[in-house]
């Protein structure tokens, strides 16, 4: 599933990534083929339209600023759009409830429910040591409950004895009844397939739910599914409320497009994804994985996320230029102070420097502590403009008054103060003194491969887009492997405001923060 | 759209033209050949499709369930084009109403291409649009609307179902053999599905409902050999027709495809003709993964026909007119719910008005 789409989106992307700079035109081009990749991989088409119209807008946001490679910020936005269409995290089953915990299946005829169930049951007995109780509610399908029995027995669990005649309420019923009497941790509930649009099924699957009380309602969808997959999602959901989706027939050659548009119009997770016809053929499903797999740019996937945070290049020179002139304001260290908080605090932020630890020691010295950045930045957004401009007119009236804006004491608004006055100078002299990577490339001896590699994972997490400010015999020593180093270089992550005419400034707290 | 329900001629042996949308359904007597308007060859032996259904007609049911969609969509449709110009936005639009259709995005713009064609930039009520629109889906199809027939005097005649996991292979043929046996015609069930739970008791309750007999080995049986089981009896009772069924099955699982290529040497072992006739069966919710997987059994196993179920739900199925464009490949029936009754002839202009909003 999603190779093709995924062929088919990383080639539009690639033709990106390798411009030097875009034009809202250029991005709009791009968005016609990103269209045209997601409708052809089944994605619904207002589901396609909502997210190109998206990535759009904040492509052509981000174009206002001159980056190194925008085509990599527009990768990154497809691809964190993507992460938003699929939910950011696993969400497997969820059995914290009051045993026996039911689980209702749904979905069309033919999507897989009975096989599913069977799969799910298999797996919370011999996985998570759970006594499970399966039961067919399908009267209608000639033999469904037959075939769930004889699973049942194949897979050693224990399945509702068949009465016939029952209606699927009484089934219902009497499935929980004997999961209580029996204590059985879990029963599944298989249901007939129905079209969403049939009432009087649809009916009858609210009174199963009413009378179950599920804890788990999971729409059992064939990943093959095409547009249709926004109206029977919305259905289901409307009509019986889900609490997550299962696809099927995810080893089929599918584009699983149908993913996607599920996900994104009902808001419920995909929890798991059968993979072939066997008993444990069943996966979760990790939305992020499958946001990397679908852009089919794998390694760089995870880099342009790592470095998610590291947009803004042209800001952080700026603003290191400032640095480096001594004219670092309050301004700047807000903004600074929201880029740190965003990428795990500075010494989250210091452990992806090479070489960093002393300078890591002083500023720990300087008590900037993670926790406080949040406090930091209300002093200064108490201030007026005037006073983070030039932070000397700041007498002992409007510190008070600060203080009392950002519900912290004057003493607060003090070290802040103290602070700025010290990253100013500590950034001024290393501004002077060369930059990290002068020291770091030993005098320009070439790094052995070992280094480089070393190197490229630490760069792997700053930003991605700064290879042109890399120093040229250093481009020409990376290893030809690395991820993200196809044919043209623009993939490989650098580190920002770095070499080139860029300020020699060590990225600290001029590293880029994620653009919002 | 036509409002009467109608069944009309065997689904088989003839199809309703939606040209004559008010005729009369005809006595459930009516040779169905007499009511085909293209018309059958003499000889062929055709399925007549049972009139008079206390049940809604097909056509109704498939108009229920897509009027609930079509209605917002006509609004769209008359949103878009009332006063207005056919420019390039509103084909654009009319290209996305195909598109959620599941026509695909190539398919969509040749349609809306030769829609344009001379209309560009005047003046078209919504209801022109909609005719024409209807009129490029049937014309990509009607070549392909071609009614099943059991032609020939191979005895037996042998149809061999196949599809993915779950699409109605079971249930199709349950509903051919009820109309096969309506026709006074011997059919024997083969129930090749030897590998999903239960699939043989679901094809013999489907023996019982219509009154074929069923061959059936063991679960986990070699399918090629319950094939030449199957193929073996059929001749030996001289019965006029033997549907095979077929476990479900990925078109790119290799393993699988190869075991259907073994049922069909094992077949023409007993009868180098046969089998004279490979349907299929494909569901309407499927996307685009159905032009692959006509490919693939092309490829593979041979298929002569298609059958598209499900079309009473609100998927469209759309892809059917990639399929016709690149395949060419008959399109026999449609299954319209899950009842014995539920099978009926494909009518490109049915299809088509259904598609462009009925
Ligand atoms: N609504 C609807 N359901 C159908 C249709 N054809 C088959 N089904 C249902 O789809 C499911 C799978 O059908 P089955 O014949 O077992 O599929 P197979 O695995 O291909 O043999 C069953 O629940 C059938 O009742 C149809 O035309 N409409
Ligand atoms: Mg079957």
């Amino acid at each position: 599933m999603f190779q093709s789409l995924s062929d088919r989106l990383s080639g539009v992307l690639d033709k990106l990534t390798r411009r030097g700079s875009l034009t809202d035109s250029d991005v709009s081009e791009a968005m016609r083929e990103v269209r045209r990749a997601l409708l052809e991989a089944d994605v619904a088409l207002e589901v396609v339209r909502d997210f190109t119209e998206k990535v759009k807008a904040k492509a052509i946001g981000q174009n206002v600023v001159k980056s190194v490679t925008p085509g990599q910020m527009v990768v990154k936005i497809v691809h964190d759009e993507l992460v938003a269409m699929l939910g950011a995290e696993a969400q497997p089953i969820d059995l914290a409830a009051q045993p026996p915990v039911a689980i209702l299946m749904v979905g069309l005829q033919g999507s897989g429910k009975t096989t599913t169930t069977a799969k799910i049951a298999h797996r919370l007995t011999t996985r998570d040591k759970k006594k499970v109780l399966m039961a067919s509610l399908d009267t209608r399908r000639p033999a469904a409950q037959e075939q769930l029995r004889v699973l049942g027995e194949q897979t050693s669990i224990d399945t509702l004895p068949i009465v016939a005649g029952q209606t699927p309420q009484q089934i219902a019923k009497r499935a929980l009844e004997a999961a209580r009497l029996a204590a059985y941790d879990v029963v599944l509930l298989d249901t007939a397939g129905r079209i969403h649009i049939d009432e009087a099924l649809m009916r009858e699957t609210v009174d199963v739910r009413d009378i179950a009380q599920p804890h788990e309602t999971l729409l059992v969808a064939d990943s093959l599914t095409g547009q249709d997959a926004v109206k029977l999602a919305t259905s289901f959901n409307e009509r019986v409320g889900i609490t997550g989706i299962v696809l099927t027939r995810v080893d089929g050659d599918g584009r699983g497009g149908a993913a996607l548009s599920m996900r994104a119009v009902t808001g419920k997770p995909i929890k798991l994804i059968g993979v072939g016809e066997k008993w444990d053929a069943l996966e979760d499903f990790h939305p992020q994985r499958i946001a990397g797999r679908i852009l089919g740019m794998g390694d760089v996937v995870s880099l342009v996320e790592k470095a998610a945070q590291t947009v803004d290049i042209e800001k952080a020179q700026a603003i290191a230029e400032k640095m480096r002139k001594g004219a670092f304001d309050l301004e700047d260290l807000a903004d600074q102070l929201k880029q740190m908080e965003k990428i795990g605090g500075m010494s989250g932020m210091l452990g992806m420097l090479p070489g960093i630890g002393k300078i890591k020691k002083q500023l720990d010295g300087a008590n900037l502590d993670d926790k406080i950045l949040k406090r930091q930045r209300a002093i200064i957004s108490s201030m007026t403009p005037k006073e983070r401009r030039s932070p000397k007119i700041l007498d002992g009236k409007r510190k008070r008054r600060i203080a009392s804006g950002s519900g912290t004491k004057p003493e607060d608004v003090n070290k802040l103060l103290k602070m700025h006055r010290q990253m100013a100078d500590m950034m001024k002299t290393m501004g002077k003194r060369g930059g990290l990577m002068q020291r770091m490339m030993g005098g320009g001896a070439a790094p052995s491969q070992a280094d480089m590699e070393r190197m490229q994972a630490e760069l792997g997490r700053l930003d991605p887009k700064a290879l042109e400010a890399l120093p040229k015999d250093l481009k020409e020593h990376l290893p030809k492997g690395l991820p993200g180093l196809g044919g043209g270089m623009p993939k490989l992550p650098g580190l920002p405001g770095l070499g080139g005419g860029a300020p020699r400034f060590p990225g600290l707290p001029g590293l880029p923060g994620k653009k919002k | 759209m036509s409002d009467k329900p109608e069944k009309r001629g065997g689904f088989f042996g003839a199809f309703r033209r939606a040209a004559m949308p008010a005729a009369p359904a005809p006595d459930p007597g009516e040779s169905p050949a007499a009511a085909a308007v293209q018309a059958p060859e003499a000889a062929a032996a055709t399925v007549a499709e049972p009139a008079g259904d206390k049940k809604q007609g097909w056509f109704q049911r498939l108009k229920a369930g897509l009027t609930k969609t079509s209605a917002r969509l006509s609004q769209d449709i008359a949103g878009i084009f009332t006063k207005r110009k056919l420019d390039a936005d509103t084909l654009e639009e009319l290209e996305d109403l195909l598109i959620q259709a599941d026509l695909g995005v190539d398919t969509a713009m040749r349609i809306t291409a030769a829609l344009a064609k001379g209309r560009h930039d005047k003046e078209i009520t919504p209801e022109e649009v909609r005719a024409v629109l209807a009129s490029e889906v049937e014309r990509a199809l009607a070549p392909v609307a071609r009614p099943l027939r059991i032609e020939g005097d191979h005895r037996p005649h042998v149809v061999l179902v196949v599809g993915v996991n779950g699409t109605g292979k079971t249930t199709t043929i349950g509903k051919i053999a009820h109309q096969l046996r309506r026709e006074g015609k011997t059919v024997l069930l083969a129930a090749g599905d030897t590998f999903r739970a239960a699939a043989i008791d679901q094809l013999k309750i489907w023996g019982e409902r219509t009154g074929a007999e069923v061959v059936a080995r063991a679960v986990g049986a070699d399918s090629a050999g319950l094939a030449f089981d199957a193929l073996t009896l059929a001749r030996d009772k001289r019965c006029d027709v033997l549907l095979i069924d077929t476990a479900g099955r990925l078109q790119n699982k290799q393993a699988l495809m190869d075991e259907l290529e073994k049922v069909l040497r094992v077949l023409r072992k007993v009868d180098p003709s046969a089998p004279h006739q490979v349907l299929l069966v494909l569901d309407a919710t499927t996307g685009q993964n159905a032009l692959n997987q006509v490919e693939v059994f092309k490829d593979k196993a041979g298929v002569t026909g298609l059958v598209m179920t499900k079309l009473d739900g609100t998927a469209r199925g759309g892809i059917l007119v990639a399929i016709s464009a690149k395949f060419g490949l008959p399109v026999h029936a449609i299954g319209v719910g899950e009842g014995i009754e539920d099978l009926s002839a494909f009518d490109a202009r049915e299809f088509a008005r259904a598609i462009a909003l009925g």
